[in-house]
């Protein structure tokens, strides 16, 4: 669990991941810094980076000091101003066509060869399974059935991906809906994550730490709480940490309320269901146990355990009025003992 | 226009009402063939669009200025966002410089009594209006929050009102395209006699490779569309995935017009900034023939980019490796225009003037953002920027401060010439200098931003963002001044400014050899054309300034 101190005025949030409560530290001091360079990605990425900008730096230096030292020396005394006659200077115009096309193409070169490499995973390459959908990324690793995930700040659940130090490791990613983009700043690696197809992304972690992972291809409401963390663990550690992260069970001394309140969180039911009254993108969950609905065919339901069951399943077989079918279905998601749990939580939301 | 009966001279001399005064009432204005007027009520529609859009812009700064949620709910915050971009974009920025400047000022450069076809040029005002219309009717039926670039297969499942949308922009595609077939064929058939190729001004050459630009592309985009909204109609499976479609095709078809549309975007500007370099600075142009086919060259490449768009979406890796090939190939006909500028400047005699000072203010913004485009053309940089801020600040960059910062720069410069009233210099000269500060403040930050990893369409962000956020926001507080001081000097002008020379500039192209404002037919008799535009009394043609 990573639990840094508020880093901001706390206003309650209502995200699934409200980007304030992801807890990851500040990837840098500075805006002038780079940020950590923690994959083999980011490393020979930020040379060029570099490069680019010192070249530009000099290319921009040079084209605004003519101008600026012309506008001082040429600048308008009187009306017996003579000006130049010159119109062109072939040797000079092919000169700044040429040297620019140079620096042009050494940039294609490098970058090229840069995304060559990090578009070929290396066969070695650990498989990770991340599907996005509105608005949560779920990750999954072989062998295990339930999703990772991690609790941060304000005992909000974010989805978690764990990888070793220094191994490469492969996301293959597709999406449920829409198109989401995977992006891990930190790595320097991003990919769309579009229905209907695999896509890949590979790197190999560098540098120990916790990062966060964000959503890049605009996917609606709550497109930028579509957050997660990933976080670089010693190869030694890494097949427990997985395992601690991929268990949704009741603990011990646990009630059922806060077990259902750790399953609201971790499906990520917050992202369209607040707990305060106020509508978001479906109806909030507040004293919504034995409440009449409306729904959008006309009817009406009072809510039970057996309609809160249902539209968990089978979403859109009935919708509250007001409100449009967009929800997932969580049937083979959630089992029976998290439903009750869930159900137990929402009861308690008076 | 006088009777025949009198003598020439009497004629010349007779004070002939100018193209605001020759008629009167509102009938006159709204089925008026004169470019001239149809000019002015684009200019009239483009401002309040950009008002319009503005102002959403700056209420998404001002929510960002923390990283939770302020004042709009993150609903509102997207469609605030598309309708910014969305009414920037179709109804502002395209047909800005050459819908509103451009039909002002291309007869009269050509030394031509009007467009080809006049009444052509009224109906696409017209058909601007319906779409603009349209695209408003959208904030009636639930507004839109796709982002202006309709992305499937969001924009097919969301319940907002993307086939008005879309039909709206379908439509204003049609205005743009006549008024491109109106500008290719007035250029070609208009000109002035003795006014060859190599005699137009740059603005006109700029202004022709933008309409070729307009007639090829635009039909891409209304086919777009129109697929998109079959699709949300009658299903048939051409971009949702569930339906067997592919979404990234329609990314491929909308890039395939909407990068050339940078393109028509920003190559007016590039026109208007070679007349403004050249008038205020008593200069030929520096190198007019590698500017203007320059321009020809851009848009012609501008076609086989699209894909730059596109590196992480899933497009071939190959195809990645090919466009980014294409994309450098398109900085070198850039870097030349701007070079050349500057070149201009060298032995000068530089009038610190307002529109000057704009044209100035755009070197320096454009450059930043065509050298930042750079970054985004390498492949493997790409991946790491993409979607992020640095790309919103590049294209604000391009956008505002290579566009918007020219066609202030060709306002202010032409005003004279559209009402006859100069503008008030101090007044000017403070607003070009707000912009500068608050558009620099607003934009280079976001590049920060950007590398930093912070994304776009984001309308909630980790509290690392917040100082930068701050200060952007802040600048665009500035930058807002900055524009309401110009909207402020310019209609000041209109009624309280002094009365302008026909030609307050001194400049030699033929807009400016007749009267300010122009007769309704612009020139009393047919002009002949013997030299260039840019040949300036001040030049020392014996060379001893070389």
């Amino acid at each position: 669990m990573i639990n840094f101190s508020m880093m901001f005025h706390g206003q309650l949030g209502m995200l699934g991941v409200p980007p304030e409560k992801l807890g990851t530290p500040p990837m840098s001091d500075s805006p002038w810094q780079l940020l950590p360079s923690a994959s083999n990605h980011a490393a020979s990425l930020d040379n060029l980076y570099v490069f680019l900008t010192a070249v530009c730096g000099v290319s921009f230096v040079v084209v605004i000091g003519a101008m600026v030292w012309f506008m001082y020396k040429y600048k308008y005394k009187s009306d017996k101003d003579r000006t130049s006659p010159l119109t062109h200077n072939g040797k000079l115009e092919f000169g700044w066509s040429a040297i620019p096309a140079v620096f042009l193409m050494v940039f294609f070169v490098w970058g090229e060869v840069g995304f060559v490499n990090m578009s070929s995973p290396p066969a070695d390459a650990i498989d990770i399974r991340v599907t996005g959908e509105k608005w949560k990324w779920t990750i999954e690793y072989p062998g295990r059935s339930m999703a990772s995930t991690i609790e941060v700040e304000g005992g909000e659940v974010a989805p978690y991906l764990i990888v070793p130090l220094g191994q490469p490791v492969r996301l293959t990613m597709t999406s449920k809906d829409v198109i989401h983009s995977f992006y891990i700043p930190a790595f320097r690696v991003k990919k769309d994550v579009v229905p209907g197809r695999y896509s890949t992304v590979w790197f190999t972690a560098i540098e120990e730490g916790t990062f966060p992972v964000f959503c890049t291809e605009y996917c609606g409401d709550e497109h930028s709480s579509m957050l997660a963390v990933v976080k670089v663990v010693k190869p030694e550690e890494y097949k427990a940490a997985v395992e601690a992260a991929t268990v949704l069970e009741q603990g011990a001394s646990e009630t059922a309320e806060q077990f259902g309140e750790k399953v609201f969180k971790t499906f990520a039911c917050n992202s369209c269901h607040t707990v305060d009254g106020s509508a978001k993108v479906g109806p909030s969950f507040k004293g919504v146990v034995g409440r009449t609905e409306n729904l959008a065919d006309g009817s009406s339901i009072v809510v039970d355990e057996n309609y809160i069951r249902e539209s968990i399943y089978q979403p859109n077989a009935k919708v509250v009025a007001g409100f449009t079918p967009q929800m997932p279905t969580f049937a083979g998601q959630i089992n029976d003992e998290q439903m009750n749990a869930l159900i137990a939580y929402m009861k308690t939301l008076k | 226009m006088s009777k025949s009966k009198e003598t020439p001279a009497a004629k010349a001399n007779a004070p002939e009402p100018s193209y605001l005064t020759a008629k009167s009432g509102l009938m006159s204005w709204l089925v008026t063939v004169d470019h001239k007027r149809i000019g002015l009520m684009y200019l009239a529609a483009t401002l309040f669009f950009f008002l319009v859009a503005g102002l959403l812009a700056i209420a998404l700064r001002t929510e960002l200025y923390t990283p939770t949620q302020d004042f709009m709910s993150a609903a509102t915050y997207n469609k605030v966002f598309t309708l910014h971009g969305a009414i920037m974009v179709f109804l502002f920025i395209i047909p800005s410089v050459p819908a509103a400047l451009g039909n002002f000022i291309l007869p009269l450069m050509l030394g031509a009594k009007d467009v080809a076809f006049p009444k052509l040029n009224l109906l696409s005002f017209y058909i601007y209006c319906i779409a603009a219309v349209m695209l408003v009717t959208t904030l009636f039926l639930g507004s839109l929050d796709t982002g202006w670039t309709f992305y499937t297969p969001y924009s097919k499942s969301t319940g907002t009102a993307v086939i008005m949308a879309t039909m709206g922009a379908f439509v204003a595609g049609f205005s743009s395209i006549l008024t491109g077939v109106n500008f290719v064929v007035t250029v070609h058939k208009m000109r002035a006699p003795g006014m060859t190729w190599n005699r137009m001004p740059l603005m006109i050459w700029a202004i022709y490779a933008t309409a070729l630009i307009q007639v090829m592309a635009t039909p891409v985009l209304a086919i777009t569309l129109f697929l998109l909204i079959i699709e949300r109609t009658l299903n048939i499976g051409i971009f949702d995935p569930a339906l067997g479609g592919d979404p990234v095709l329609y990314q491929h078809f909308f890039w395939f017009y909407s990068h050339p549309a940078v393109y028509i975007m920003i190559l007016p500007g590039f026109g208007i900034i070679s007349e403004l370099v050249t008038v205020h600075s008593r200069k030929h142009i520096f190198g007019y023939r590698a500017i203007a086919l320059s321009s020809v060259a851009i848009a012609v490449i501008s076609f086989i980019v699209w894909g730059h768009h596109m590196f992480v979406s899933g497009q071939s890796e190959l195809a990645g490796i090919v466009f980014s090939f294409l994309t450098f190939a398109v900085a070198v006909p850039t870097a030349i225009k701007v070079f050349s500028w500057v070149a201009t400047l060298y032995g000068g005699s530089i009038r610190f003037n307002t529109p000057m000072w704009y044209a100035l203010v755009f070197l320096w913004t454009f450059t930043v953002g065509g050298l930042t485009g750079v970054y985004l053309g390498t492949l493997s940089v790409d991946v790491h920027l993409h979607d992020t801020y640095f790309v919103v600040a590049h294209f604000h960059y391009v956008m505002v401060g290579g566009t918007v910062v020219a066609f202030i720069g060709g306002l202010f410069h032409w005003w004279p010439k559209m009402f006859g009233r100069m503008f008030n210099e101090t007044a000017g000269k403070i607003s070009a200098l707000l912009v500068f500060i608050g558009f620099n403040t607003t934009f280079m930050t976001q590049f920060f931003l950007g590398h930093q990893g912070m994304p776009r369409r984001y309308y909630a962000y980790l509290p690392e963002y917040e100082v930068m956020h701050q200060v952007s926001t802040i600048g665009s507080w500035i930058l807002m001044v900055g524009l309401f001081t110009v909207l402020g000097t310019l209609l000041h002008a209109i009624k309280y400014g002094a009365k302008a020379p026909s030609n307050p500039w001194g400049a030699v192209s033929l807009d400016w050899q007749t009267a300010s404002p122009p007769i309704e037919h612009n020139f009393h008799d047919t002009i002949h054309v013997t030299g260039s535009p840019y040949d300036f009394p001040e030049i020392d043609k014996s060379g001893a300034h070389h």
